[in-house]
């Protein structure tokens, strides 16, 4: 059954196209991990599906619903941003508060055992860590017993530790069945959580496929060197960029560069081989024509 | 009226009764009003002092609805948890039907200290009738300005709201002659008076408690008023909606 739809979705703020016609589907038991940069189309997304905005086009589904009706979301689970907590409020009683929309949440001491917050159940929410502040809003997400969570950046600034606790956390849920769906920029948290993953780039998806397929196209590699004169013509290049008299070439496949730049004529000198950020990766594939075939 | 609408009420206490100052605000004035004027000047006259009384009762009533409805709302746009809460099986309407219960709640207790010194330290007298009719005329009074109130919280950010609810609440008071027995106003607040809304609701409220037949032109103006400012709550309202949820 499919859980979350995306049909043809377009959104546009203002001037700005968030989201241009993309599609997604996420099925029952799927851990779907929505990879980009910032300002991709993630959090746009997230909120057509999770229901707080519509499409301007294209049509999304939730569990066979409109994600804008509330009772088709009683089976859905969502992260508050962590600054969002009504900071008066008791941990305990946000879980009440939350756990009150839902036919069946989960006891309130278990769901805070579950996320190590049972000591600080009679903490207001102001006073606690960003670490704790981030468990409890993924903690929310559960309270409902949901069918679907949709987690937007759940790790985004916690220390190593809280992040893979609450990895944890959701790789427990989904083995007992859940579905998710976990936007995020960091593709090591998608390579740890999810089996499909959906690379969004400028309000269009760019890939849909597995993990380890995603990884390869992404895996860009920046090789740059001091040289004079116009760039030369190399294979596999799939972005040049020339400043302050170095060449900078992106390309998937930095050993077959470098063996064709060597074998060529161009005089250069200073070589240096580096990882490029997804950031940097991403921007390489959106921008140049070479990333439509690699996408393809 | 659902469980989740007493939920969402509930929530909202929790959180207003979590920093007190906040109840202070609306019970201070009125009641510092009460201490200093009523008291040494109108406390000894039974119908003054029933009047004078009747006079900060709306005065609570307009503050503390212009101040929970027009801060707390333009607080909570501000917040991204509100922006949660619609992912919620909820929707809009429960959290702001909560909202009006919690707001209509927090200007009763802050009438407490108004009524207790009108009791204890006044010769303010009514029937147990009159002062049925007068919790009455609270929520009828406070009709207009809980509609200011949402249209500046929901129309303005939060500084501004703060800002223009503070404006407003001072020439409202003294404009629609909280602040003098009826009749014994100075001319120029004889002449306004009638066309504010704080008028027909301190009418409304001294015809509740005493002897006083309200004015035609005051509770026109007073309805005027309220359609108005639920228009414009309204309008702000969509475009609120509008902007943060389509």
């Amino acid at each position: 059954m499919i859980l979350a739809e995306a049909i043809e979705v377009s959104r546009r703020y203002g001037d700005v196209t968030a989201l241009d016609r993309v599609s997604l589907q996420v099925t029952e038991g799927e851990l779907v991990g929505l990879l980009g940069p910032n300002g991709a189309g993630k959090s746009t997304l997230a909120n057509l599906l999770t229901g707080v905005r519509r499409p301007d086009a294209g049509r999304v589904t939730l569990c066979g619903g409109d994600p804008r009706d509330p009772s088709t979301r009683r089976t859905l689970g969502v992260t508050p941003q962590e600054t969002g907590l009504p900071a008066t409020l008791r941990v305990g009683e946000v879980v009440d508060f939350v756990g009150a929309h839902y036919p069946n949440p989960v006891p309130r001491a278990e769901l805070l055992d579950q996320f190590g917050l049972a000591d600080l159940a009679k903490r207001q929410t102001g006073g606690l860590s960003g670490g704790q502040k981030r468990r409890l809003a993924i903690a929310l997400a559960f309270v409902g017993r949901p069918r679907i969570v949709v987690l937007d950046e759940p790790t985004t600034g916690l220390d190593v530790q809280s992040r893979r606790a609450l990895w944890d956390a959701i790789k427990a849920y989904h083995a007992a069945g859940g579905t998710v769906l976990l936007s995020s920029h960091y593709l090591e948290e998608i390579e740890a959580l999810a089996d499909r993953v959906v690379v969004l780039g400028h309000g269009r998806v760019l890939a849909d496929d597995t993990v380890a397929h995603v990884r390869g196209m992404v895996g860009v590699r920046r090789v740059s060197f001091a040289h004079d004169g116009e760039p030369p013509a190399l294979p596999g290049v799939v972005a040049i960029e020339q400043r302050e008299g170095r060449t900078h070439l992106l390309t998937p496949d930095s050993d077959a560069l470098v063996r064709a730049l060597v074998a060529s004529t161009v005089d250069f000198t200073d070589l240096e081989v580096a990882p490029t950020s997804l950031e940097e990766a991403f921007l390489a594939i959106t921008d140049s024509s070479a990333a439509v075939a690699l996408a393809a | 009226m659902t469980t989740l609408t007493l939920v969402h009420a509930r929530y909202q206490l929790l959180e207003t009764i979590r920093i007190p100052i906040a109840l202070i605000g609306s019970a201070f004035f009125p009641a510092a009003s009460m201490l200093f004027f009523v008291v040494p000047f109108a406390g000894d006259d039974p119908v003054a002092a029933t009047y004078a009384t009747a006079s900060m009762v709306t005065f609570s009533i307009m503050v503390s609805s212009l101040f929970t409805y027009g801060v707390g709302v333009a607080d909570d746009r501000s917040q991204p948890w509100d922006g949660y809460m619609r992912t919620l099986a909820a929707g809009a309407a429960p959290r702001f039907a909560g909202r009006i219960l919690a707001g209509m709640a927090m200007s009763l207790v802050s009438l407490v200290p108004v009524v207790l010194i009108g009791a204890l330290f006044t010769e303010a007298t009514t029937t147990a009738l009159g002062f049925l009719l007068g919790i009455a005329t609270v929520f009828v009074g406070a009709l207009p300005f809980t509609l200011m109130g949402l249209a500046i919280g929901y129309a303005l950010p939060l500084k501004a709201a703060l800002v223009v609810c503070q404006v407003i609440f001072f020439p409202l008071a003294f404009g629609g002659g909280l602040m003098s027995a009826p009749d014994q106003a100075p001319g120029f607040i004889q002449t306004i008076a009638p066309y504010l809304p704080t008028r027909g609701a301190v009418e409304l409220m001294w015809a509740a408690v005493g002897d006083y037949s309200p004015h035609a032109t005051s509770l026109v103006a007073f309805a005027a008023w309220t359609v108005a400012a639920g228009a414009v709550a309204v309008w702000a309202y969509r475009r609120d909606e509008g902007r943060r949820f389509r």
